[in-house]
């Protein structure tokens, strides 16, 4: 075993265990904080693949925008905090474990029948390529998504803004 | 580089997240189960990518793109949550259950 | 034209013709009645005389032709039968037909002469009486009927012939049914005939199985020729046949329906009860005469034996009576009795004679006695009286039916009953001779008595009599004509073209003829009847009231059992009515409604239990159940169902996770 293995066993181990603590804790701020560990170990199992760009894109825009979304929303809905607060619906946990465990069972058996051995990583400049690949090959895409981005944008605007008349009515 | 554990930790993050949808109680956790199987997905495309050595790099393009679509979900569903909460006062989804029969 | 010198008898050939047209069309005389009384009851009431003009003119029809059929007889002589074939049962063809020979003429001339007066008679007596169009429609189905009777050749016409005389005797005795008395009369009528019916039949039937047919020629040819297995049954046949005819023509003990019968409207009792229904049973036995004289002689000596004792018992019970019509009742018993009696004694033509006589002059006494009772209002003796000087007619014509009742020469009377006489005399009989003789004297007592009791002296009733219609005492006066000048047929060593009529048959008669007077039976029989004339008149006139003439013979305990007809009718009801009514019948009625209608309630009562069980078991908790499951169980079905849809997004996704994984495994691993 090399080192490399080793570390990547941990990363792994690592990954799991804060994956489980985002599912199971019954406080809701450290299932938030949990989740920012989990996208940065995934943020780290992605440079030892050697892919830095989407490592960095998952840093900045998941930790960095997504769980601070989440965090404002979980104040804004006075989740309740702390850690006696029942998060959980117990009627559900039995039932759902059964099928969190089937698909788990499942999906190991597809993945570990289709795919074996080992891979070797090149690396290499991989975002330069990576852009030029965006902005040629996927520039559609790149500009959809970039239009749900701003649909996105738009929706949740209108969404949670407050009930207020645009106009009122004597100004017409 | 190993590959089947990789994988095989991928689809158990996707099915911790499922079993947090099934569970959590709060909306809010709810959307951050899906975003724990969003996740595991760009685990296993990058993973795949790698494994594909892809000229393209099609494995990364689609992670970026997941990553971005994933953003713009979780603005819209938390604006949801929001609008929600300020009719029931509440964000447990078992008060919301006007399609029971 | 008048054959007398033809030696046509036994030994000899039977001279005769087949009757030409006439005899072909002889049906009409049967058939016509039975048309006419449909048209009367069905239009009759609308016409002017009520009916009474179709029943006429249907009797003066009937009349005429049996004058032709007469004329051609006298002529000629007849003798043809015709068959109709309307089936068959087993081995014996049923067959009805009409018979024109001796004895069928002379029965339908008497049946349309004294049916014809009596019509004419019934349409004043009857005028403005109840039910007026129904009696005209009863007295042409009567005339029909005995017609029927009388035509036939076969044995099963005779049987119905004589049941359809019955019913109509029936319906005619109870004219006034309102009136209980007379309809149990007409019940004491027709049972007394249907007990009498049962001898007849079985005589019928025992006939027709030994010879194999039911024709009545070709019974008698088998009789008269010797065949073997006729041989075996006569006398019990004879015998048989002869208990029918008691009961029509009332033969003791089977006469108590006659006196009662007098219930009915006067008419009525001169047609059936003197004339033409109770001569029913004297013409079956005349009919059946070569059966009885041939192989059924010990028969005959039945037949003679109950004649007898009819002729003298019926005689003295009228003596006592008070009432007109029934002294003339018993006196037709009496009659009959002499006819049945001279039958029995081999006389046939005798018998037949007496027939001819009685029914001409039994029915003007009938009818002289409807004048006298139509005045009176009353039919008792004991309320008239005098009458003679009222009722002209009436009292002439009646003397003139007494006389040759009573068997005075040159009336009918005397010939007829005198030919009796010397045949009872001829036959060695004397002990029934001179109880004959001793019949002749009481007839003569009792008639003398009841004329003097109603025509002479002075008139002990309240009302106003006068003399009767034209309409009433014109058939009166033919029928003295008659009564006084039908004996002229058969004189004995005169003339006797009577005697060549009614033996002129198909089968040939055996019988001895007197070839003149018998002079002891003559003398003898005159004496009685004069004897008889004189203490009826000197008793009953010369001593002044009826009361004192009856206490002059009145020997009480005699008189007593006299006055209730020996006691028969008490006898019947006690021992065979009451039984019956009393015992047998609430018998057979608690067996009936215990047993029978237990039974058949038991099955309705089985039904419905069934029909609960079932409905009960079968529909309510069954077929109801599976049909009411379904409708439940689909309502709780869908009401568990429906608890599906909690309307919370984590349990649909469960269940949408659940069905994928299901798939899913089932593909990879299956398919």
């Amino acid at each position: 075993m090399e080192i490399f293995e080793i570390v990547t066993y941990f990363v792994l181990l690592a990954l799991l265990s804060t994956a489980i603590r985002v599912v199971t804790t019954s406080n809701v701020i450290h299932a938030a904080i949990s989740l920012v560990f989990t996208l940065a170990l995934t943020a780290i199992l992605f440079l030892m693949l050697s892919t830095e760009f989407v490592a960095l894109v998952l840093v900045l825009v998941y930790i960095g925008a997504v769980i601070v979304l989440f965090l404002f929303g979980i104040m804004i809905t006075r989740a309740p905090l702390g850690k006696n607060a029942e998060l959980d619906n117990d009627k559900n946990k039995k039932l759902g474990a059964a099928i969190a465990g089937s698909i788990f069972l499942l999906f190991s058996y597809i993945l570990i029948n289709g795919f074996d051995g080992d891979v070797t990583i090149t690396s290499g400049a991989s975002t330069e390529l990576l852009g030029e690949i965006l902005l040629s090959r996927f520039v559609f895409p790149f500009e959809l998504v970039s239009f749900v981005l701003l649909a996105a944008l738009i929706g949740g605007i209108t969404l949670a803004r407050k009930d207020e008349a645009l106009i009122d009515e004597d100004q017409i | 580089m190993i590959v089947q554990p990789v994988l095989v930790v991928a689809a158990a993050l996707f099915s911790l997240g499922i079993y947090g949808i099934l569970v959590r109680r709060n909306a809010v956790m709810v959307l951050l189960s899906i975003e724990l199987i969003l996740n595991s997905v760009n685990i296993n495309f990058i993973m795949f990518d790698t494994m594909l050595a892809d000229t393209m790099m099609q494995g990364q393009i689609f992670t970026i793109f997941i990553i971005t679509i994933a953003a713009a979900e979780v603005g819209i569903g938390l604006a949801i949550v929001l609008m929600l909460f300020r009719n029931r006062q509440t964000a447990n989804i078992n008060e919301f259950d006007l399609m029971k029969w | 034209m008048v054959k007398t010198n033809i030696n046509l008898f036994a030994e000899g050939e039977v001279v005769y013709t087949d009757g030409g047209v006439l005899a072909e069309f002889a049906w009409v005389l049967v058939v016509l009645p039975f048309i006419a009384a449909l048209i009367i009851t069905f239009v009759g009431k609308s016409l002017p005389l009520k009916g009474a003009e179709i029943a006429l003119g249907t009797i003066g029809i009937i009349f005429i032709y049996s004058l032709a059929l007469m004329y051609i007889h006298v002529t000629e002589g007849v003798a043809n039968e015709f068959f109709i074939n309307v089936g068959n049962i087993g081995q014996f063809d049923i067959e009805f037909g009409w018979v024109v020979d001796g004895l069928s003429i002379m029965m339908y001339f008497v049946v349309g002469l004294v049916a014809l007066l009596v019509f004419i008679y019934a349409t004043n007596y009857m005028e403005g009486e109840i039910r007026y169009t129904f009696f005209f429609t009863s007295l042409t189905l009567f005339a029909g009927s005995m017609l029927v009777l009388v035509s036939s050749p076969t044995l099963i016409q005779i049987l119905i012939g004589w049941e359809l005389v019955g019913v109509c005797s029936y319906l005619l005795i109870g004219h006034y049914w309102e009136v209980k008395d007379n309809s149990s009369a007409a019940m004491k009528a027709f049972i007394t005939n249907k007990i009498a019916d049962v001898g007849l039949m079985i005589g019928i039937i025992i006939l027709a199985l030994n010879t194999g047919t039911m024709r009545i020629s070709e019974i008698l040819y088998q009789a008269t020729h010797d065949y073997p297995a006729i041989k075996n049954v006569a006398f019990v046949a004879g015998v048989l046949l002869f208990i029918g005819a008691m009961g029509k023509s009332a033969q003791f003990p089977l006469h108590v329906w006659l006196p009662d019968a007098m219930a009915g409207p006067t008419p009525v009792s001169a047609l059936m009860h003197a004339a033409t229904m109770v001569t029913a049973g004297v013409y079956l036995l005349a009919r059946m005469f070569p059966f009885y004289q041939g192989i059924a002689n010990e028969a005959l000596d039945i037949v003679m034996l109950f004649g007898v004792i009819t002729l003298l018992t019926a005689g003295l019970i009228a003596i006592v009576q008070d009432d007109l019509k029934k002294v003339l009742a018993y006196s037709t018993v009496s009659q009959l009795g002499y006819m049945v009696a001279a039958i029995g004694s081999g006389a046939y033509t005798a018998a037949l004679f007496h027939l001819w006589t009685h029914a001409f002059f039994k029915a003007l006494l009938f009818l002289g006695a409807g004048s006298v009772i139509h005045a009176v209002h009353s039919n008792s003796m004991l309320e008239m009286g005098g009458l003679r000087k009222v009722m002209p007619k009436t009292f002439s014509t009646f003397i003139i039916g007494t006389v040759a009742l009573a068997g005075l020469p040159p009336f009918a009377g005397f010939f007829s009953k005198d030919e009796i006489l010397a045949s009872f005399n001829h036959e060695g009989e004397t002990t029934f001779f001179f109880i004959a003789v001793l019949g002749a004297f009481i007839t003569a007592f009792y008639m003398t008595r009841a004329v003097c009791l109603t025509f002479l002296g002075e008139y002990r009733g309240h009302g106003h009599p006068h003399e009767s219609d034209s309409m009433m005492t014109t058939p009166l006066v033919v029928l003295a004509v008659f009564a006084a000048a039908s004996g002229w047929v058969n004189i004995p060593g005169v003339y006797t073209g009577f005697t060549k009529w009614v033996t002129t048959r198909k089968n040939p008669i055996v019988e001895y003829h007197p070839e003149s007077f018998d002079l002891f039976a003559l003398g003898l029989g005159l004496t009685a009847g004069l004897l008889g004339i004189g203490l009826g008149y000197y008793l009953y006139q010369l001593q002044g009231s009826a009361e004192t003439g009856d206490d002059k013979i009145k020997i009480e305990p005699i008189w007593k059992v006299l006055e209730n007809k020996y006691y028969i009718d008490d006898f019947y009801f006690k021992f065979i009515i009451d039984p019956i009514k009393l015992n047998m019948a609430k018998a057979v009625d608690a067996f009936n409604t215990n047993v029978i209608d237990r039974f058949v309630n038991g099955f309705g009562q089985l039904a419905s239990f069934m029909g609960a069980i079932v409905y009960n078991n079968i529909d309510q908790n069954g077929i109801d159940k599976v049909l009411n499951m379904s409708s439940t169980g689909t309502d709780s079905f869908g009401g568990k169902i429906k608890l599906l849809q909690t309307g919370r997004t984590q349990q649909y996704l469960m269940l949408f996770l659940g069905g994928v994984v299901t798939i899913s495994l089932l593909i990879l691993f299956i398919i």
